[in-house]
């Protein structure tokens, strides 16, 4: 296992391009040994660029990447012993399970007592000991992506395990549990996860940190939590929570920001505002119905609400704009019309141009 | 029944399934259905995944042979009428559009071929683009488009026929979820616009059918197990089988023996019947209780210790898996928090908040709303 830097790594197909348009503008990275990351963002944004980066299928046209403090930018593939875990499962169809598993160890000599108890090891982890004798290609897609993990896993040199949209071609139902599976798995290891999705809501559950990437540029790096308590873009407030963060426009008025004729304090130091158009994000969970007025609260209009199981989401108006509010199903639904909202200050924040002050 | 509602029943077009089966050889893909299906209605079919619900579909389009039962449109057997004399339109989990013609293109070559003119095609189909909000991508082609728009592409050609019947297989399947919520929203409006059709929609997602359906029928095994509107199936699934279809974390299921008007759960957890089970005689049964209502901490006689087994965290929600002695319990909370793996929590049950079922999974008892 190995920490994985990145030193002002930037990569671009089309040599002849502006900085502006690399596929992966310049970044300095680090992931650390025995830490998950998941790479999230469209299509397009550099996020498999990175991954390709690491495994050695890119050479990055700048810059430089190290294994722990070995430099490994100019390794072939072959010499930087990362695991990898594809979109779609990658087996040897006329090998057993078995035969599956042990390949990598034969490759490398590895003696048949040594490989029995390695191999019975990582069936066991992976949950496949009892079909070790049957034919690879006769298994389902997830379990032939637990065989494609699991032989990444066998070897004890692996530096990083590195994947790609491993739950793309999985049924819906087999996804969670084998997402439960793949994490339990590497829970118990010190191994370096670099995760490659365009599902936030799977990065979410999957990763310790995320990184959201938008066209070739890392957004935003965080732990699900600091991603959801404070994303410092607009974009990542959008992307990240379900439903997104509310967002209203208002006016900087000294120290407050006045949303139509209501003032409101947030936590954010507005002073740092170039101008006075700003716009305050509050998560729709953070918003809370509530009987008086006081500071922070504002008189809404309640106009609708969905049931979606768990919870509830009041759709309300306030100032022309759409505010929305998340109450547990245990709570009662409020009536129609004028309703007192309290955004907490602690919890909302100030953006101008999409960023976060 | 009153002057209005027969006058509904006499002149409403509707489809009807009349005992509806489809074997294939010794596989039974379809059992027995019956169903009354009215225009201007969405209804949700949900199951996973091979439960039926593609081929229910197929059934209706014509794509699928029956073995028994009959399908009745507007008191009229379908099952004469060819597939392309239907008056059906379908949308599928793949975003199925015309490769080399523009979107423009696309959603006006259905119209066309039924024998518009071409600037009446041409009208018709820019409003419904308009609609689902591609008209700044008319001339594009599909592949130029993301996987979102080029399904709203596949939309905007469904709904352009104006079909009495609208069938969409998991449409949203194959978009992220930060899409599928967006392009969610917009179903309902999309779809409830449009009165005159009846509107199917096949789904795995238990918030997405209480969202867009007006009716929900959840399948199993080819069989359509409950039916009723989306939330009260929600509140009273008749069995577990229909509780673990409908919860999304699934419901947390749990032995437990009532006697002398006290149920216990394993060797621990012991309380007092709470109203609702009041009236169950003593025996074995199974508990169910959802993930957002098992909570977290505690000290009483309902309360039980636990280890973390797994953390997810969801959109903006945190989902813990503990292993307790009975068994596994799954906990939402709101908001994202923090928990490692094989630390000690205590989860305590509201017995206000149980569902009862007997040992073969059918429901005794509901905690209602």
């Amino acid at each position: 296992m190995a920490k994985i830097t990145f030193k002002n790594i930037g990569h671009t197909y089309n040599k002849s391009a502006n900085e502006e348009d690399w596929a992966l503008k310049p970044i300095n990275m680090q992931w650390e040994t025995g830490r998950s990351y998941a790479l999230v963002g469209p299509s397009g944004c550099g996020k498999t660029t990175i991954l390709n980066i690491i495994s050695g299928i890119v050479k990055p046209y700048q810059g430089q990447i190290l294994f722990d403090d070995a430099d490994v930018t100019k390794l072939p593939i072959s010499k930087r012993n990362v695991a990898q875990v594809f979109q779609f499962p990658t087996i040897y169809k006329s090998m057993t399970v078995f035969e599956n598993l042990s390949f990598p160890l034969v490759c490398r000599d590895w003696e048949k007592d040594k490989i029995r108890a390695r191999v019975g090891d990582v069936a066991e982890q992976i949950g496949i000991s009892h079909k070790l004798d049957r034919s690879a290609n006769k298994l389902g897609a997830d379990e032939k992506q637990l065989i494609s993990l699991g032989r990444g896993l066998v070897r004890d040199d692996v530096t990083a395990l590195l994947m790609d949209e491993p739950l793309t071609v999985i049924d819906p139902q087999l996804k969670f549990e084998l997402r439960k599976r793949i994490k339990q798995i590497i829970q118990g290891k010190n191994i370096t996860v670099v995760y490659v999705t365009h599902d936030q809501y799977e990065a979410m559950t999957f990763a310790d940190e995320l990184l959201v990437m938008s066209l070739g540029r890392l957004v935003q790096q965080g732990t699900p939590e600091e991603l959801f308590e404070k994303p410092n873009s607009k974009y990542v407030g959008n992307f990240i929570g379900s439903p997104a963060m509310n967002f209203l426009r208002g006016k900087n008025d000294g120290g407050t920001t006045k949303v139509g004729d209501q003032k409101l304090v947030s936590v954010s130091n507005i002073s740092q505002s170039h101008s006075s158009d700003v716009e305050l994000g509050i998560r729709p969970e953070h918003v809370s119905v509530v009987d008086n007025v006081s500071e922070n609260v504002i008189v809404a209009d309640f106009i609708s609400y969905d049931d979606i199981g768990s919870s509830r989401i009041l759709n309300c108006k306030f100032d022309s704009q759409a505010i929305r509010v998340k109450i547990p199903r245990g709570h009662p639904v409020p009536n129609r019309g004028k309703i007192n909202l309290k955004l907490p200050k602690e919890k909302l924040l100030t953006y101008q141009d999409g960023m976060l002050l | 029944m009153d002057l209005l509602e027969l006058f509904d029943e006499g002149f409403t077009v509707s489809l009807r399934l009349n005992n509806l089966s489809v074997l294939q050889g010794e596989d039974v893909i379809l059992q027995d259905i019956s169903y009354n299906f009215v225009p201007g209605k969405i209804y949700m079919l949900i199951g996973r995944t091979t439960s039926g619900k593609t081929s229910l579909m197929r059934a209706i389009a014509g794509l699928l042979p029956l073995t028994d039962g009959e399908i009745t449109f507007d008191e009229k057997n379908l099952d004469s009428l060819p597939i392309w004399k239907r008056d059906i339109a379908m949308v599928y989990q793949q975003f199925i559009n015309y490769p080399n013609r523009t979107v423009l293109g696309n959603v006006v070559f259905p119209l066309r071929r039924a024998g518009l003119s071409k600037d009446e095609a041409k009208q018709k189909a820019l409003a419904i683009i308009e609609k689902v909000g591609l008209s700044e991508f008319l001339d594009r082609k599909p592949s130029q488009l993301s996987g979102g728009q080029q399904q709203r592409v596949a939309i905007a050609r469904s709904l352009v026929r104006n079909t009495s019947i609208l069938l969409l297989d998991e449409p949203l399947m194959n978009l992220d979820y930060k899409l599928r919520e967006q392009l969610r929203e917009e179903f309902r409006e999309l779809f409830t616009t449009t009165k005159k059709s009846i509107t199917i929609y096949a789904t795995t997602e238990p918030s997405e059918a209480l969202l867009l359906g007006d009716e929900l029928l959840v399948m199993h095994e080819g069989k359509v197990i409950q039916s009723g509107i989306p939330v009260e199936v929600y509140e009273n699934p008749n069995s577990i089988q229909v509780a673990q279809i409908v919860n999304d974390p699934p419901m947390t299921i749990l032995p437990a023996v009532i006697k002398n008007g006290e149920v216990s759960v394993g060797k621990v957890l012991k309380f007092n019947s709470p109203n609702h089970l009041k009236s169950q005689s003593d025996g074995s049964y199974q508990i169910g209780i959802r993930a957002n209502e098992v909570i977290l901490g505690g000290s009483g006689a309902n309360s039980e210790d636990g280890i973390v087994s797994l953390v997810e965290v969801s959109g903006s929600e945190t989902l813990i898996y503990v292993d307790v002695p009975v068994g596994e319990v799954v906990l939402q909370l709101e908001g994202i928090h923090d928990y490692a793996i094989g630390q000690k929590i205590t989860v305590t049950i509201n017995p206000e908040r149980i569902f009862l079922f007997d040992m073969a999974g059918a429901l005794c008892a509901a905690p209602g709303n």
